[in-house]
């Protein structure tokens, strides 16, 4: 069955993923990405607090509230002394013994409790001596409430040293950490679901609601299985499953599925104006993801997971990947696939947190950026060679705090990906400068001058076509034909406003019966916006990017004490 | 079939003849209760695979429910346990078994009491915790607070018949032997056959219990009581991580789409 590939290695069960690459450097913390996701996915009620994609700043707390501190966490794995991969929250049978309460769950605050300001105010309050205002109200409760914390309180490092001395990693690495203007350094990190090889948040799930595709790899929640037990929001160590306290489901980022299988990109790396963001296919040989996840080291796992990914130009990796039903545009994809000319091919693409042991599949090319900035800063030509090498072994605080994050604390990969980073900005330095080109540049970082060339088109011009390489879930010839767009026409469903109906009221509140699917409520709440002259009906839910402080949502504040609904006090 | 007549003068089993209200309570009404249970859940899970859910609050409030929700849980799986033995395993089961009357009562009486306290301390815990928190009392629907009520009740009527049977006992005397007639007539409903007189037979406090009890089995399936059907038991018996393939339609793309015009 599994045939042996050049290395000598067999090569087991061939799977596909699409994965992502970020380029940090590129990366300008605009928060486009956070926001069009928000209003493409998340922006319903129950769902307020929920940011499938979210950007923070390093160094910094994240999202939810230092969610990488596993000592109280309890996300991921950990590798038990017999050499075997235990849940770290607990085991099956504990997960069942603590089904009533989970005892290591987020609760509101260590993400943010969502508010609104009650903007009417602006415009009813009484004549006075004072400017009315527009006071917070808790989106929770509905209850006025003082604004303490939210996603990104720190912000470009807001809130200086008391904040971001409670980063994990700040910690972890003590007082060699500066936060004076002067000595600290700075970047941003977008993050999404990791997509995991070997997910943890799945295995959590008792209900087994939750699954990873067996075609891309994408992980996903079934909405209809799944039973609100909550253990997959503890079980990833990203804290990226998130609980709709509305429908008491939980919701994590699909990757744009919908997307993804007709071609296109994320929303978040379409709208990235940083470009900085890549998709593709990643073959890799999953009967080794156990081995790989479980390798005694933890600076082992980032050359383990590499390992497991195949290179999908060896022949033989192609007849296990045709063998094991891949299609070929597929694999024909997975030659041309940014993520692994960067992860693999280059070797400056690095996972997030390995040491969780997930094998995540949103991977990260650090930073070159706080180095540079240093360089600048004092003086130095930012772009020498010479210097930036030296700056890389001398700034030895960016490249730990980098390597905590990529490399489970080893700073070799680091040094090596700034290294070629570094030799890619000066040999294209040259270049640009009409220079001769200086081969001994790319040697010095174990690449050639065409590599190096190669790397700068894809990081740097970066071409839409080049950045996304994601084959269609269907046939080419079924695109052709347009047979997609028409089963793709997401109004159509029983009952759905394609099918003449809006849904009428069900019987066990809002979150029961069919759900509308994300979209068309999206649709329909920005259609019924943009059309009507009066108040919009939002069917019950609060759709607070949609709201332009007009009227009052239903079950966005308390019933007035009169007991008449706000609205009908106010008609003429 | 059962004694209509008991013997033992200790025990105050007042033997009379079923009233037609006996009937439609005893005879009629477990099998209405029965098919709307059956019925609703088969209904409920085609029609609300969505809704069917925990619709926990613990996003919003966790200190108490970390205490109150596994002592109410934990306390109910006792007392089904209880009920189970109590209704299914006949006495004279028991007694080939070896286990005597005063055996068998004493660990009943103390096991009932002790889990029907936790349950009845975990849902008042549940339930202040609801009211008072702001966001957890927002989330509650009137469908819960009906629910909750009849739960409560079954609960309290439980609670007295354990109660009241340890009062007998500890005055010296001899509690209402549910096990000659609530399990009786309980197993009698299973053969279609509903032995209406035995249940007849029982005290007030039994008859109050069974009929709130019934009445909460009515409500299962259209309440957030329906998490506990889908009870995870097979979690430990699955591989960790689960694959699925896309759909279950592998041809969909090549299925003929109708067109709005052929009706």
């Amino acid at each position: 069955m599994a045939t042996p590939s050049a290395s000598g290695r067999r090569i087991g069960k061939v799977m596909a993923q699409v994965a992502m690459v970020m380029n940090l450097d590129k990366c300008i913390g605009c928060h486009t990405c956070s926001v069009t996701c928000k209003q493409a996915w998340t922006n319903r009620s129950g769902m307020e607090y929920v940011w499938f994609n979210n950007v923070e700043t390093r160094p910094g707390q994240g999202y939810p509230r230092r969610y990488e501190d596993q000592e109280k966490w309890e996300g991921g794995w950990v590798r038990t002394p017999g050499g075997k991969l235990k849940l770290k929250a607990g085991g099956r049978l504990k997960k069942l013994a603590t089904i009533f309460a989970n005892p290591k769950m987020p609760a509101i605050q260590d993400y943010y409790e969502p508010w609104t300001y009650d903007y009417e105010n602006l415009i009813k309050a009484p004549l006075s001596d004072d400017m009315p205002v527009a006071r917070p109200r808790s989106l929770i409760s509905g209850e006025p409430m003082n604004v303490t914390w939210s996603a990104n309180w720190d912000d470009d490092l807001g809130g200086g040293e008391e904040l971001g001395r409670q980063d994990p990693i700040v910690q972890k690495l003590g007082e060699q950490v500066r936060f004076s203007f002067e000595e600290t350094f700075m970047f941003y990190l977008p993050r999404i679901c990791e997509h995991c090889l070997n997910p943890s948040c799945v295995a959590s799930c008792p209900s087994g609601a939750m699954y990873k595709r067996a075609e891309d790899g994408i992980v996903l929640v079934d909405q209809d299985k799944c039973r609100g037990w909550r253990m997959c929001v503890t079980g990833c160590p990203y804290k990226k499953v998130y609980f709709n306290h509305k429908t008491g489901k939980a919701e994590k980022c699909t990757l744009c599925y919908p997307r993804i299988e007709v071609g296109m990109p994320t929303v978040c790396s379409e709208t990235c104006v940083g470009r900085l963001r890549y998709l593709g296919v990643i073959l890799y040989d999953v009967d080794r993801v156990g081995e790989a996840a479980t390798v005694e080291d933890e600076h082992d796992l980032y050359p383990a997971q590499l390992d497991v990914f195949l290179d999908p130009n060896d022949p033989e990796v192609q007849e296990a990947a045709r063998r094991d039903g891949i299609p070929d545009r597929w694999i024909d994809s997975a030659k041309r696939s940014p993520v692994y000319a960067l992860a693999k091919k280059y070797k400056v693409a690095l996972p997030l947190h390995p040491e969780y042991r997930t094998m995540p599949m949103v991977w990260y090319i650090p930073p070159l950026s706080p180095v540079v900035d240093t360089l600048t800063k004092t003086g130095h030509d930012g772009e020498d060679a010479g210097n930036l090498f030296g700056a890389i072994d001398a700034l030895r605080i960016p490249v730990e705090y980098l390597a905590e994050l990529f490399t489970a604390g080893d700073t070799a990969p680091v040094d090596s990906v700034l290294r070629k980073l570094a030799a890619m900005r000066s040999y294209m330095r040259r270049i640009n400068l009409g220079e001769e080109r200086d081969e001994s540049l790319a040697e010095a970082v174990g690449m050639s001058g065409t590599d190096i060339e190669d790397m700068y088109r894809l990081l740097a011009i970066a071409k839409y076509d080049e950045r996304y390489v994601i084959p269609t879930a269907y046939g080419v010839d079924d695109a052709d034909r347009g047979v997609i767009e028409e089963i793709g026409c997401s109004l159509d469903f029983e009952g759905g406003p394609g099918m003449g109906g809006m849904g009428g009221p069900v019987p066990f509140g809002e979150a029961s019966g069919r759900p509308d699917a994300a979209s068309v409520e999206t649709f329909h709440a920005l259609k019924t916006r943009q059309t009507s002259d009066g108040r919009s009906d939002l069917k019950g839910r609060v759709n607070l990017l949609n709201w332009d402080g007009n009227g009052k949502p239903d079950g966005l504040f308390p019933p007035s004490d009169n007991g008449a609904a706000p609205d009908e006090k106010e008609k003429p | 079939m059962i004694p209509m007549t008991p013997t033992d003068a200790g025990h105050a089993v007042d033997a009379v003849a079923p009233t037609a209200l006996d009937h439609i309570l005893w005879g009629v009404f477990p099998y209405v209760v029965l098919a709307v249970l059956v019925g609703g859940l088969v209904w409920r899970y085609r029609y609300d695979k969505f809704g069917w859910t925990t619709r926990s609050s613990q996003l919003y409030e966790s200190r108490l429910l970390r205490i109150a929700s596994p002592m109410f849980h934990f306390g109910l799986l006792v007392v089904i346990i209880g009920h189970v033995a109590g209704l299914l395993i006949p006495k004279s089961w028991t007694e080939a078994m070896g286990v005597t009357e005063d055996m068998y009562h004493f660990m009943a009486l103390s096991l009932g009491t002790v889990a029907g306290v936790c349950t009845l301390g975990g849902i008042v815990l549940l339930i202040w915790r609801r009211r008072t928190n702001g966001p957890v009392f927002s989330a509650t629907t009137v469908n819960d607070k009906v629910m909750y009520l009849v739960l409560v009740m079954a609960i309290l009527a439980g609670l007295a018949t354990t109660l009241l049977s340890a009062g007998a006992d500890l005055t010296g005397g001899h509690g209402h032997d549910y096990r000659e007639t609530v399990s009786v007539w309980f197993r009698s409903i299973w053969i279609l056959r509903p032995d209406v007189a035995a249940m007849a037979a029982s005290t007030f406090a039994f008859k109050l219990h069974v009929m709130v009890g019934l009445t909460l089995f009515m409500l299962f399936p259209f309440t957030r009581l329906v998490h506990a059907f889908s009870a995870p038991v097979q979690y430990p018996f699955r591989p960790y991580v689960v694959y699925r393939t896309r759909d279950q339609h592998p041809n969909r793309s090549e299925r003929v789409v109708r067109r709005g015009w052929e009706g």
